[in-house]
């Protein structure tokens, strides 16, 4: 009998992050990430933690950015339209340099759009979303299990970086349940972080000046400081923090660009045109941002490659960033429809077949 | 082995534990396996369904475009999918409820009267548990045995005298396909 117990993408998540040391948790319902919130609220006074279902979005977001800033491991979740109505306590978030870990079961959009998966918010996600320079650490899983990884190890992240840091998971990752292996929990001294700029309280004779969290610098000279901080930061996320995965690339024909749910439907189908002799890889992003554009670069590059092609769940957003890496070398098709319809095995091999004709 | 079966009904036949089972009682013979389930509105009223994919390889995609077996417990489920399931596949039919046949002649059809099962048995609840015992039976890609297994893992302690009923609604589920359970 096997060790690995069964778990659907929402309720691993919301395990895998108390895990990883989260003990507060403020969200707002909305499908498909539902699970995530109702699970947070049984366990999470189980083990000394506070869960709260705030009042709207906006608010639960504001509740992250005060227990981040008193030092807290702090998490919320939400489904696309409730993350956009998050933003403006994100973009805070990040101009005050804070860690929180933000978890987007992606849904069709936009507006309400529908319920259904979907990988519409790849652009909001990786480019900003709120206003301002900033940046999040984008991570999107393809299985429960990586989720479960990922969100175990978004905590140490945020806290290492003091940046927030967002698992893009989309509704099928969400509702799936597959055999998963829990990581166990973190001991209080591996989640205890020396955070010396958090708001904990002071007192004369604390032997350090007061914390004072905020995003508001009105001096030129302060906001520069920030960006300068902050990119700075980046440049080093940027060298440290990629995360990829190669897949049959060796002698690939055609390489897929896919991440998230869709790339398993790419490795179906290159496991099927591998019967047929036709040799196609995949390079699966991992990490959105930093997109592993390098690593894009050199699958891309190999003799063998004719062409790639990026398949999205949405109208072709993650498909700009890797014409970037690509830079013109050679042609990234697109394959993909926006709203929640997702490319068969079969529109993919057909694709394949028609850009190796071509 | 690669089986990749939709379980559909309406909301309430308990079609979503069925493949829950499955995939459970599957893990629990070291096979990989991935359970996805339909959600949103189709599920007040119309067909409620899931996917579940059972390989010895890593599971690719969880999405099932053509099953290799439907278990339609309901009319509006067996015309949805009958069309897509593979030539040569399996189809399980609720004819307690679905009054026709299949239109295909490429299927190994079966045809489980799952309420009168249940009835007989006096716990109507476990009709969906019958149609698994004539699915387990005809396909023989999990046991008797780790079915059982799953139930108890999902019913706990304090359901675990539901267990018997459950035992007896898959052995005459497999009787009505036809077969003797291994």
């Amino acid at each position: 009998m096997t060790t690995k117990q069964l778990m659907k993408g929402c309720e691993a998540i919301a395990e895998a992050a108390l895990r990883g040391g989260c003990r507060y948790f403020f969200g707002y319902p909305i499908t498909p990430q539902n699970d995530i919130p109702e699970y947070m609220s049984a366990r999470l006074p189980e083990i000394g933690g506070v869960f709260l279902q705030a009042e709207s979005e906006i608010a639960a977001s504001n509740m992250v950015y005060g227990a981040a800033g008193a030092g807290a491991r702090v998490m919320t979740s939400s489904s696309s339209p409730g993350i956009s109505l998050k933003q403006e306590g994100i973009s805070t978030i990040a101009g005050a340099e804070l860690p929180c870990v933000i978890v987007n079961v992606m849904r069709g959009g936009p507006g309400i759009g529908g319920i259904q998966a979907s990988q519409g918010d790849y652009f909001q996600s990786v480019k900003g979303g709120g206003h301002g320079d900033y940046k999040l650490i984008v991570f999107g899983p393809d299985s429960v299990q990586e989720a479960i990884d990922i969100v175990y190890g978004a905590f140490d992240i945020a806290d290492k970086y003091r940046t927030p840091v967002m698992i893009l998971a989309d509704g099928l990752i969400g509702q799936m349940m597959e055999p998963v292996t829990m990581p166990e929990f973190k001991s209080d001294e591996e989640i205890k972080v020396e955070k010396p700029w958090a708001a904990t309280g002071w007192h004369e004779g604390c032997g350090r000046p007061r914390a004072i969290i905020n995003s508001l610098y009105i001096e030129d000279e302060a906001l520069e400081a920030l960006h300068e901080r902050l990119q700075a930061r980046y440049r080093i996320i940027e060298q440290n923090e990629v995360r990829y995965e190669y897949y049959n690339i060796e002698d690939a024909e055609v390489i897929l660009i896919a991440y998230g749910t869709i790339s398993r439907v790419c490795r179906s189908a290159i496991d099927e045109l591998a019967e047929e002799g036709i040799k196609v890889g995949m390079v699966r992003p991992i990490t959105l941002w930093p997109f592993p554009s390098q690593a894009v670069l050199d699958a891309v590059a190999q003799p063998s490659v004719k062409k790639a092609l990026a398949v999205e769940i949405s109208a072709g957003q993650m498909v700009e960033d890797a014409r970037l890496a690509v830079n013109g070398l050679k042609e990234v098709a697109f394959l993909g429809y926006p709203g929640s319809k997702i490319a068969t095995v079969e529109e993919i091999i057909a694709k394949v077949k028609a850009l190796r004709e071509e | 082995m690669l089986e990749r079966d939709i379980f559909a009904g309406f909301g309430g036949q308990g079609v979503l534990l069925m493949g829950q089972l499955l995939a459970q009682a599957a893990l629990f013979e070291g096979h990989n396996v991935a359970w996805l389930p339909s959600y949103g509105p189709e599920m007040r009223g119309g067909t409620a369904n899931c996917s579940v994919t059972i390989s010895d390889k890593p599971v690719a995609s969880p999405i099932i475009e053509h099953p290799t077996s439907l278990i339609a417990m309901n009319a509006p489920s067996l015309d949805k999918f009958e069309q897509a399931i593979i030539p040569q596949g399996k189809l399980f039919i609720n004819s307690s409820i679905i009054s026709r046949k299949t239109t295909r002649d490429d299927l190994d059809a079966f045809y489980i009267p799952c309420t009168e099962i249940a009835v007989e048995l006096g716990q109507p609840k476990v009709a969906n548990i019958a149609m698994l015992g004539a699915y387990v039976a005809a396909t023989k890609c999990v046991s008797e045995e780790s079915i059982i297994d799953a139930l108890q893992h999902k019913l706990g302690e304090r359901k675990k005298h539901l267990i018997p009923v459950n035992r007896e609604a898959l052995r005459k589920g497999a009787e009505a396909a036809g077969m003797v359970m291994k």
